[in-house]
């Protein structure tokens, strides 16, 4: 539980801290540290340096942007979880974030750390993934946006290239008659999803006109349940809704582990879906 | 069943608020605050962790990757030459003088007792047993150099499953075989009472393997000045250690002093001569220089002794109005690789409590004991009564279920009758005390039985998706290890007595020494309202002394539920002792005989006049000694031992309610009730405590916890994101209750309670489970019950093609 040894950086700007990483292509980015240091702690990665990028007040804080709330990627889970804007902008990221962990974890956690190591376990991945978030990163190269869908790559892989850092996230707002929920499946307060689904459901005169939902611990990657997002287009609530649920575990490839087997995932999948869609749809 | 009127309950419920009002000015009796907690809450604490020596160096194990395997090689000289490292060890370096570790119950005649160095020489038997070690200026140096050792191994196939390791031609753990010891205990006619019985249950149980978790980690001190050597280590049981550290390593028993400073709390886990304290001893020897290890959690995961691991084949005759016929226990009991302090012994402490409360014709126990290739299993909070009574508790639900009748009144109509008492069960124990009738009423009627049964059937009529089901508990357990006779008995290594000295200093002010070691029970608490009551002083004015071999010089420590009903009635001998010797200084300073003379408020008062001297006066003159009478010596003090003639017998009904959601497998306690009798009270917010956190560290049993081995014999759940232990957040609120049925083994009238709660918060649990999933066909689910468990138990019961 000691760590190989490492160097400690904490540049005092981002170009700096792209400098850093540039020149070094074993450091590491360290944020909140709440999954790369156990990581190290395990000796299941020895990088050269960390680069503490944690209080660069340029990644730090929470902005409303009409159309989008933008995150900075250092804001912390417990900042996220107070910020009016994104309770007002992107409500759903507020319900999720507050029940990332437990309240030491969210004090020291980042948004952007628990995005870059893009676990699929995380409840923010699929998140982001379902409100069609845009993640923003920096490199000594410059800067460029990458939509969610194209963010997760693999287990433990985002599209992050070396010695780029991320740097925040745009969330797009919903606009009006939209419900969201997010519904966590997990055995003790403090621990992970076993399986999660984030709802959003945008309704009109009764009927589900556009649904948009996440699957958390489901794959290699946060994955996005289209089946399902397809067969509530225009339906009623209801039984159709809870047939279209049927669909949520389509093209999911669940993992094993201690906490549940492959098919009970797909259950819970079916069932935490129909629950998030009736709840984001107001329907009790 | 009749529920109680609310008048009714309202009265049980200001009685028991009474039960906490202390009686006229005694001490005992009284929610005091613990004596401990400032300074513990404020972080003055001594955790062998936080101490440090002069020249103190750090010790690292290098732990064995491989659950089974013979060592062909290691080299630790890469590791010697880097930067920090003082010296780098292996088993081989440790062979001529680490001895074996110690197992101290050999509890039958075919045991076997397998050599076990504390590291491991020529073949590893678990993953996580030490193989070499690196002695360095800081943690962090040895860490690193732990990668620079080379072992070779020669990989043995893994023995995990009881089952096969007693199958002809299974691998073997041991050269002897994987049979570690076989015990068979009858009383009565046991073929007569199955035999025609009109009901006949049989069931297996699995007693998952449990790893406990105390909140502080090992650690362990060694320090010599050349000629003697002093442990400080994270240990329940300093006396006992020492006695040990002897025998094992040879260095003389009055050269070892063993300290156990601030230790945060063991649950039997430091019941234990452990490997790192032998080798720690070694270590210092070898090098003159102070020595600390401390473990990380996911190596205590490994490698603290681990809990429970049992399966449990129960067979229960009964006649057709529910009255037990008799009762046929056959336990496997995992070893894990080697026998440990009191290894053999858990499964053992059961051995008389499948019968529990309950009135039979015929028993019969029989366990065998078997090696596998996974940590040794010991002591963990109840060993051997938790599992009795899951067992008996879980079957008695069977068998209302059987006869359709209410699981209440079938134990009603087994259980030992309050007028009965004392009453000898068919196991042979006498019971002293006891009043289930009274425990079980008021249990249900805070629980509000009648009201969640009718929910429950409302719930079943509408198919809602949420079943509830309601658990019960009557359990009772032996506790207060134990009469010295009995334990001689029983073929164990040492007596079950405990000590206490008191010392009226020169001021007045007491100190009380104790034999016990506490670790979380707050006895600095305790023992000091005793010694208040008994001597008459302040509360304020009394500290107590413990964990010290050079200064608490006789004990037999802590576990068990000792030590208030063994070493809290040694502190009040004690105390009766001083008092004796300081009423005849009184007589001889107020000049009249001792017998006009009567005590009272801490003060001899001659009968019919003022004049009196408080206890504490009496202290200055018996230390300045200008004037004692013949025989009676300096200072005011005093030492008693006490050996009980007879175990403690706490008991109590347990009742829980769950909602289980039938979609999900989810459990959610909704309400739980715990009427609990420990006899007299000497602290009920101790009680309290005490009784809360078993209850916790039941339902982790129940609901969560579980050590997991997988094909490889490679432990799983090395860190609490894979070994799930509840939080407050995870619990609802207790709503705690007591009866007061004194014991009548010892003056003090009290029960042990350290683990009462854990012994039946479980079965109450799983109960409730099952009889949640009862009317779909479940009859069991194996614990812990975990939501994918409870869906495939109904999986397994729905109809073709229905998918829930
Ligand atoms: C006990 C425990 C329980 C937890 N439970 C949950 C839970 O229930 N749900 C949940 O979602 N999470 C949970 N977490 C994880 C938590 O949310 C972490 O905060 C999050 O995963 C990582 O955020 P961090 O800021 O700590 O990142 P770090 O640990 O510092 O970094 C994580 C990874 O991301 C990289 N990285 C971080 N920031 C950047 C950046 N700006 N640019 C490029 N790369 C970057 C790092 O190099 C590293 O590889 C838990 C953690 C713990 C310790």
């Amino acid at each position: 539980m000691i760590p190989a040894q490492f160097d400690y950086a904490r540049p005092a700007s981002l170009d700096e801290a792209c400098q850093a990483l540039a020149s070094d292509e074993d450091a590491k980015v360290l944020a909140g540290g709440q999954s790369l240091l156990p990581l190290l702690r395990m000796r299941l990665a020895y990088p050269s340096t960390l680069v503490d990028v944690g209080r660069l007040p340029d990644l730090k804080g929470v902005h409303d942007r009409g159309d989008h709330v933008f995150i900075g990627a250092m804001t912390t889970h417990d900042e996220v979880v107070r910020s009016g804007v994104v309770t007002a902008g992107c409500p759903l990221v507020a319900l999720a974030t507050a029940m990332v962990a437990d309240r030491a974890i969210r004090h020291r956690g980042t948004f952007g750390g628990s995005l870059a190591h893009a676990d699929p376990a995380g409840d923010l991945p699929a998140v982001v993934l379902a409100l069609d978030g845009v993640l923003v990163a920096r490199s000594a190269g410059g800067e460029r946006e990458i939509p969610a869908a194209d963010f997760f790559v693999d287990y433990l892989e985002s599209a992050l290239e070396p010695g780029e850092i991320l740097t925040g996230v745009k969330i797009p707002k919903l606009g009006a008659g939209w419900g969201f929920h997010y519904e966590k499946f997990h055995r003790t307060a403090q621990s992970w999803a076993i399986v999660g689904v984030a709802a959003a459901v945008k309704r009109s005169n009764g009927a589900i006109t556009e649904a948009r939902i996440g699957l958390t611990n489901m794959g290699e990657k946060p994955l996005r349940a289209r089946a399902t997002e397809s067969a509530l287009r225009g339906v009623e609530l209801g039984d159709q809704v809870r047939l279209a649920c049927e669909e949520a575990a389509a093209d999911t490839s669940p993992p094993a582990d201690l906490h549940a087997q492959p098919d009970y995932r797909r259950h819970l999948a079916r069932v935490l879906t129909h629950r998030a869609v009736r709840t984001a749809a107001g329907s009790p | 069943m009749t529920e109680m009127d609310a008048g009714l309950v309202a009265e049980q419920i200001a009685q028991s608020d009474q039960l906490n009002e202390p009686t006229d000015r005694s001490e005992v009796g009284r929610p005091r605050r613990r004596k401990e907690d400032t300074r513990l809450l404020t972080g003055r604490t001594q955790w062998t962790d936080n101490l440090s020596r002069p020249g103190m160096l750090h010790v690292m194990y290098l732990r064995s990757p491989m659950a089974h395997a013979r060592i062909t090689r290691v080299d630790v000289s890469g590791a010697r030459d880097l930067p920090g490292v003082v010296a780098a060890f292996s088993g081989e370096d440790f062979a001529a003088e680490q001895g074996s570790l110690p197992c101290a119950w050999p509890v039958s005649e075919d045991i076997v007792i397998p050599d076990h160095p504390p590291m491991a020489v020529s073949e590893v038997r678990y993953v996580g047993e030490a193989v070499a070690c690196v002695v360095a200026t800081d943690r962090y140096r040895a860490a690193d150099a732990l990668d620079a050792i080379e072992v070779d191994y020669e990989p043995l196939p893994a023995v995990l499953d009881m089952n096969e390791a007693l199958a002809d031609g299974s691998p073997k753990v041991h050269e002897a075989g994987n049979k570690a010891f076989s015990a068979k205990i009858t009383a009565g006619d046991v073929d007569a009472a199955f035999e025609g019985a009109p009901v006949v249950i049989d069931r297996t149980y699995v007693q998952q393997r449990l790893i406990p978790s105390a909140m502080e980690p090992r650690a362990v001190l060694a320090d010599t000045d050349g000629e003697s050597f002093t442990l400080w280590t994270s240990t329940q049981i300093p006396h006992v250690l020492r006695v040990m550290l002897a025998m094992v390593t040879g260095v003389p028993e009055h050269r070892i002093r063993v300290i156990a400073p601030d230790v945060g709390g063991g649950f039997g886990s430091k019941l234990q001569v452990t490997a790192e304290e032998v080798l720690g001893l070694l270590l210092t020897r070898k090098l003159g220089k102070p020595v600390k290890w401390t473990e990380s959690r996911s190596e205590g995961n490994l490698t603290v002794h681990h809990g429970r691991d049992q399966i449990q084949h129960i067979r229960l005759a009964a006649d057709a109005d529910g009255r037990i016929r008799g009762l046929q226990v056959d336990l496997l009991a995992d070893m894990g690789a080697y026998l440990m302090l009191v290894t053999p012994g858990i499964p053992m402490l059961g051995a008389s409590m499948f019968n529990a409360i309950y009135k039979m014709d015929a028993y019969e126990f029989a366990c065998t004991g078997v090696f596998t290739t996974k940590m040794p299993t010991d002591a963990y909070r109840g060993a051997g009564r938790p599992e009795a009574t899951f067992a008996i508790e879980r079957m008695m639900d069977e068998l209302a279920a059987e006869l359709g009748m209410d699981p209440v009144e079938v134990r009603r109509r087994n259980w030992i009758r309050h007028e009965e008492f004392p009453y000898t069960t068919i196991s042979g124990l006498t019971y002293d005390s006891g009043n289930y009738e009274a425990a079980t009423d008021k249990a249900l009627a805070l629980f509000g039985y009648d009201k969640l049964r009718a929910e429950q059937s409302d719930r079943r009529d509408r198919g809602d998706p949420v079943q509830l089901g309601i658990g019960v508990s009557t359990y009772t357990e032996m506790c207060g290890l134990a009469p010295s006779r009995m334990l001689g008995e029983a073929n164990y290594g040492a007596g079950g007595w405990e000590h206490g000295a008191v010392r009226m200093l020169p001021t007045g002010k007491v100190e009380v020494i104790t034999g016990t070691s506490p670790h979380g029970q707050g006895h600095v608490t305790s023992w000091s309202q005793i010694a208040a009551d008994a001597l008459g002083v302040p509360f304020e004015d009394v500290t107590v002394l413990h964990g010290d071999t050079a200064i608490a010089h006789k004990g037999m420590d802590t576990y068990g539920s000792r030590s208030l009903v063994i070493g809290g009635v040694a502190v009040l001998k004690a105390c009766d002792k001083v008092k004796d010797k300081a009423r005849r200084l009184a007589a001889h300073v107020l000049e009249c005989s001792p017998d006009d003379l009567e005590f009272e408020a801490g003060a001899f008062k001659v009968r019919g006049t003022e004049s009196q001297r408080t206890i504490q006066e009496l202290a200055l003159a018996a230390f300045t000694a200008h004037d004692l009478p013949d025989g009676v010596e300096a200072r005011l003090d005093s030492e008693a031992t006490f050996d009980p003639e007879n175990y403690s017998f706490p008991h109590g009904t347990h009742l829980c309610a769950v909602e289980v959601d039938t979609e999900t497998g989810m459990v959610k306690i909704r309400s739980y009730v715990a009427v609990d009798d420990v006899g007299k009270v000497v602290n009920p917010l101790i009680v309290e405590g005490q009784v809360h956190g078993g209850i916790a560290q039941g339902i982790a049993q129940a609901l969560f916890e579980e050590a997991v081995y997988d094909a490889d014999g490679n432990l799983l759940t090395t860190t609490m994101a894979d070994y799930l232990l509840p939080s407050a957040a995870d619990l609802p609120g207790f709503t705690l209750d007591r009866t007061e049925t004194p014991a009548t083994s010892n003056p003090l009238g009290v029960k042990g309670v350290g683990e009462a709660g854990t012994i039946a918060s479980t079965p109450a649990v799983v109960n409730a489970v099952v009889d949640a999933l009862r009317p779909r066909g479940v009859h069991d689910v194996r614990m812990p019950c975990t939501p994918e468990r409870i869906w495939r138990a109904l999986e397994a019961q729905a109809p073709e093609g229905v998918r829930p």
